[in-house]
C-alpha cells in the first residue's frame, strides 16, 4: 500500500527529471512561484496556530470549567467538521466578498478545521490524572505554571497530531480558497492544468508541495520525540474539580456563542437563504437522490478500505519503531499533499497501461480516494495502537490467550474508537472530493461533489443548495462518530 | 471484529451493484464534454430520438479532459470530445488523436470555424465583451479596444479570470491579432490595472456590485443572468468592441472524434446532427444563449445577432495555447 501511494509522487518525480534541470530551474526561479510558497506558508501557518489556540481554549472551557451546557458545546464544536470547508467559504462568499484573500482565507479554514485540533485535546484533558497537576500545586506552581508544566506537555501528542491533520488539509485545500480567490501551490497547479497541456510546470509546483509536506512531516515528529505515553493502569484517577469561571462565565459563553456562529450559522444560514431565495432552487429527487447514494456509499467504501490499508502501516510505526518504518509511514502521507488531479492523473496514465479493466471504475477511484486519504486513516489508527501497548499483549499471552484472541479481546478494542476515527475523516474527505471523482468515476456518475461544483461555479447558488445541504447531512454520523470516538483517536 | 467485517463485506458488494447500475444494453457513444453540461443536456435528447443512439458524458472542463485524452492516448474510452474553446481542440489534435470530420459536417458551417486541417468542427461561438457597471461608466468613455484596458487610466478599475480557458482564449486572439510585443505589453498592464477573479460568472458579479467598473466576459453569462433574474448583472451593461478589434474576438467551441473510438460511425453522426439544423435549433432554442454556427439558424433575441459582432479575421487553428500560457506565466498570472 505504502508503494501504491508513491505512484503518484513517482510521476512528479518522472516529469521532473524528463524536463531537465534547466527548465526546472526557470519554471522554479519566477516570481509566481515565490508568491505562492509565501500565500501556502502562511496560511498553514496562521491556519495551525489559530487552530491550536481555539481548540485549546475551547477544549479547557468545555472539559475543566463550570461553563454551563458543557455537552451542548461539546458537540456544537465538533460540528463543523460536518460542513464541508468549500460549503463554508461558499456560505461566506456569497453573502459578502470581502473575506476574499488572506484575511478571509484563514478565518474560514480555522473555522473549518479546527475542531481537529479541538476534538483530540478535549479527550486528552479528560483522560488526564488530576493527581499530577496535585502534585505540581504542592510544589509551589500557581495555576497558570501548572497549566504550562504539567498539562500542556501531556497534550502535546493530541495538539500535534491535530495540527498536523489541520496542516495536511490546508496543504491539499482547492475548492474553499478557489473560492476566496487566495492561490496556493495546490489552486495554482489546478490553474495550470486547466490551462494546456502543462505537465512541466504543473509537476514543478506539485514538487514544491511535496517538500513543503516533507517540511510538516519532519517538524511534527521532531516536535513529538520519541516518548512513549501510553499507560498501563490507569488506576482510579479522582475526577477534576472544575474551575470556577465567576465573572469570566458570561464572557466565556458569549466567545463559545460567537465561534459556533460563525463557524455553523453563517453556512447554514445561507444555504437556508439560498434554498428559500434563489431563482435557480430546484429539488430534482432523482438527481439528488442518486447523487446523494453514490457519494455515502463510496464514502462508507472508501473509509473501510482505507483503514484497512492503514492498519499494517501504523501497526509498523509503532510496534516495530525505527527509522525504516518511520520512512515507510510518512512516506504515505506524501500523497495526501498531492492535489487530486496530480493523484488523478498520474493514476490514469498508470492504470490504463497495466489496469485497463479497472479504468473508470469504482474500483480504481476507491484505490485513488485511498492514496489520497490514507493519511487521515493513519493518524488515527497510529494513536489508537498507542493505547495499546505491546505489555497488554504480553499480559494477554501470560494469561494463556492465543495470538488471535489476544488481537480480537485486548488489541481491537483498545482500538475500535481509533479506527472508527479514521474512517470518519476518510469519509468526510471522500464525500467533499472533486477532481479524482471527475476524471476517474465511471461514466455517468455523479456524487454531491461534483453537482455542487457544477452548480455553484455557474453562480446558480440556489440550484447548488440542496446539494450542499445534502453533503452537510450525510456527514452528520461521521461527525458524531468523531465527536463520541475521540477517546481513542488521534491522541495517545 | 465480525459487525466490522460483516460491513465490509457488505460494503464492497455494493460496487459492483453500483457499477450495473450504470451499464444497459442500447447502443451509445461516450462523449468528454468541457461545455456546459446545461447546453449538451438540451441538444443530446434530438439525437437520441433521431437515431436511437444513447450519449453518455464525461463533463469536466477544457484541458481537464484534453490533458486527460493525451494521457489516455489510444487506449481512450472517449468517442467525441467537445470543449467550450478551441485551444484545447488544438491540444488534442496536436497530439494526433482526432479522426478527420466527414466533409458534409464540416460544410454546414463556415469554413472559418473550423482548422484548416479539418480535424474538429466548430459548432457553437460566443463573443467576448466588455461588461460594464452602468454607475461608474459613462457611455463616452468606454474604451475603443481591449487592448487599451492596459492604459494607466483603467488602474484598479478592470477584472477578469486569467485562470480559465475562456481568458486564454481571448489572450490568444489578442497574440495572434496583434502580435508578441503588443500582447506582452497589454499582459503586463492588465497585471498592473487589473483584479483577478475566478471565473466569468464572478467577475460580472464583481462589476455588477461597483467592486470593480469594468470586466472581461463571454456575451452569454450576461444574457443568461438578465433572462435569469438579472441580479448579478442589473447594474451593468455590454460593450461590444466591434471593428475587427481582438476584443471582438469570436471563440469556437469545437467537436472531434477522437481516432481511437471503436464507434466512429456513431461518433460521426453525431457531429453531424451537432451542426445540422435540428441540433443547432435545439441550442438555438435553449438557455445557454450561445451562437449557433449553421447561417441556417439565428440566436435568440435580445442576444445582439451574431452578423453584427464584427470579429476579427482569425484562423482557429492558429490560436496558440502554449505561447500565450508562457506568456502569462511571465506575467505572473499563472
Amino acid at each position: 500500500m505504502a508503494a501504491l501511494t508513491l505512484i503518484p509522487i513517482g510521476f512528479v518525480v518522472v516529469y521532473t527529471v524528463v524536463i531537465g534541470p534547466s527548465q526546472a530551474w526557470d519554471l522554479l526561479a519566477r516570481p509566481r512561484i515565490g508568491e505562492l510558497l509565501w500565500n501556502t506558508t502562511r496560511l498553514v501557518a496562521v491556519g495551525c496556530l489559530l487552530s491550536i489556540g481555539l481548540g485549546l481554549a475551547c477544549a479547557w472551557l468545555v472539559e475543566r470549567t463550570n461553563v454551563p451546557f458543557r455537552r451542548l458545546w461539546h458537540v456544537l464544536l465538533a460540528a463543523p467538521l460536518a460542513v464541508p470547508a468549500f460549503v463554508n467559504s461558499y456560505g461566506w462568499v456569497s453573502l459578502t466578498q470581502r473575506v476574499e484573500g488572506f484575511g478571509g482565507a484563514v478565518l474560514i479554514v480555522t473555522l473549518s478545521y479546527f475542531p481537529l485540533v479541538y476534538l483530540p485535546v478535549a479527550a486528552a484533558l479528560r483522560g488526564l490524572d488530576p493527581a499530577l497537576e496535585e502534585a505540581a500545586y504542592s510544589l509551589n506552581n500557581n495555576a497558570w505554571q501548572t497549566f504550562w508544566r504539567v498539562v500542556v506537555p501531556q497534550l502535546r501528542p493530541a495538539i500535534l497530531g491535530g495540527a498536523l491533520l489541520v496542516g495536511l488539509h490546508l496543504l491539499a485545500e482547492f475548492g474553499a480558497l478557489q473560492m476566496l480567490r487566495f492561490p496556493t501551490f495546490t489552486t495554482a497547479i489546478y490553474d495550470q492544468y486547466r490551462s494546456s497541456f502543462n505537465g512541466a510546470a504543473a509537476n514543478m509546483i506539485a514538487s514544491v508541495l511535496v517538500l513543503c509536506c516533507l517540511f510538516l512531516l519532519l517538524a511534527e515528529l521532531k516536535l513529538r520525540g520519541n516518548r512513549r505515553l501510553s499507560r498501563v493502569g490507569r488506576g482510579a484517577s479522582r475526577p477534576t474539580s472544575p474551575y470556577r469561571l465567576g465573572r469570566f462565565c458570561a464572557p466565556s459563553l458569549l466567545a463559545l456563542a460567537v465561534l459556533v456562529v460563525l463557524a455553523l450559522g453563517v453556512p447554514l444560514g445561507s444555504l437556508v437563504h439560498w434554498l428559500v431565495v434563489g431563482s435557480s432552487t430546484a429539488f430534482p429527487l432523482g438527481r439528488l437522490g442518486t447523487a446523494a447514494s453514490t457519494s455515502l456509499l463510496l464514502g462508507a467504501t472508501a473509509a473501510v478500505l482505507t483503514t484497512v490499508f492503514a492498519l499494517p502501516i501504523a501497526w509498523l510505526a509503532i510496534r516495530y519503531r525505527g527509522v525504516a518504518s518511520n520512512v515507510v509511514e510518512r512516506s504515505t502521507y506524501l500523497g495526501n499533499a498531492l492535489p487530486g488531479i496530480v493523484v488523478a492523473l498520474a493514476l490514469v496514465t498508470v492504470s490504463i497501461q497495466v489496469a485497463r479493466p479497472f479504468y473508470q471504475t469504482y474500483v480504481l477511484l476507491l484505490l485513488a480516494y485511498s492514496i489520497m486519504f490514507l493519511p487521515r486513516a493513519v493518524v488515527n489508527v497510529r494513536a489508537a495502537l498507542e493505547q495499546a501497548p505491546p505489555l497488554l499483549d504480553d499480559v494477554a499471552h501470560s494469561l494463556g490467550a492465543s495470538s488471535l484472541s489476544t488481537v480480537r479481546r485486548v488489541t481491537l478494542p483498545l482500538m475500535i474508537p481509533g479506527l472508527g476515527a479514521g474512517g470518519a475523516l476518510v469519509f468526510l474527505a471522500v464525500a467533499t472530493e472533486l477532481t479524482a471523482t471527475l476524471l476517474l468515476a465511471p461514466i455517468g456518475s455523479t456524487t454531491l461533489a461534483t453537482e455542487f461544483w457544477s452548480n455553484s461555479s455557474s453562480l446558480a447558488y440556489g440550484a447548488a443548495a440542496p446539494y450542499a445541504l445534502l453533503m452537510v447531512l450525510i456527514s452528520i454520523p461521521a461527525t458524531y462518530l468523531l465527536s463520541k470516538n475521540v477517546k481513542g483517536s488521534v491522541l495517545s | 471484529m465480525k459487525r466490522i467485517l460483516a460491513a465490509t463485506v457488505a460494503v464492497v458488494a455494493m460496487v459492483p451493484l453500483l457499477a450495473a447500475c450504470s451499464s444497459n444494453d442500447k447502443p451509445f457513444i461516450t462523449v468528454y464534454n468541457a461545455q456546459h453540461k446545461e447546453l449538451l443536456e438540451e441538444m443530446v435528447p434530438g439525437f437520441t430520438k433521431e437515431t436511437g443512439i444513447d450519449v453518455k458524458l464525461r463533463n469536466g472542463d477544457d484541458f481537464e479532459l484534453a490533458n486527460q485524452l493525451v494521457q489516455e492516448g489510444a487506449a481512450s474510452p472517449a468517442d467525441v470530445f467537445l470543449t467550450e474553446n478551441s485551444p484545447a481542440m488544438s491540444l488534442v489534435d496536436s497530439k494526433g488523436l482526432f479522426a478527420p470530420v466527414a466533409k458534409s459536417t464540416l460544410a454546414q458551417v463556415p469554413a472559418q470555424y473550423s482548422p484548416s486541417t479539418g480535424d474538429w468542427v466548430g459548432f457553437a461561438a460566443r463573443s467576448t465583451v466588455l461588461a460594464y457597471n452602468t454607475a461608474a461608466v459613462k457611455d463616452a468613455e468606454l474604451p475603443a479596444s481591449i487592448l487599451d484596458l492596459a492604459k494607466p487610466e483603467w488602474k484598479g478599475k478592470v477584472a477578469f479570470s486569467p485562470t480559465g480557458a475562456d481568458f486564454q482564449a481571448i489572450a490568444s486572439a489578442v497574440l495572434e491579432a496583434s502580435g508578441e510585443d503588443a500582447t506582452k505589453t497589454w499582459l503586463k498592464g492588465l497585471k498592473a490595472n487589473g483584479t483577478v477573479y475566478d471565473g466569468n460568472s464572478t467577475v460580472m458579479k464583481a462589476v455588477n456590485s461597483g467592486d470593480v467598473e469594468v470586466g472581461v466576459i463571454y456575451h452569454y453569462y450576461w444574457y443568461g443572468d438578465q433572462a435569469e433574474s438579472g441580479v448579478n448583472s442589473d447594474n451593468t451593461k455590454l460593450h461590444f468592441f466591434g471593428n475587427k478589434d481582438p476584443g471582438a474576438f469570436v471563440s469556437v467551441s469545437g467537436a472531434g472524434v477522437l481516432k481511437s473510438s471503436d464507434k466512429k460511425s456513431d461518433a460521426q453522426k453525431f457531429l453531424r446532427y451537432l451542426n445540422g439544423k435540428t441540433g443547432q435549433q435545439a441550442l438555438a432554442d435553449g438557455k445557454s444563449l450561445e451562437y449557433p454556427l449553421n447561417p441556417a439558424v439565428a440566436v435568440k433575441s435580445p442576444v445582439k445577432p451574431f452578423s453584427e459582432l464584427d470579429p476579427p479575421v482569425i484562423d482557429v487553428a492558429n490560436l496558440n495555447g502554449p505561447k500565450v500560457i508562457t506568456m502569462m506565466q511571465e506575467a505572473g498570472f499563472l
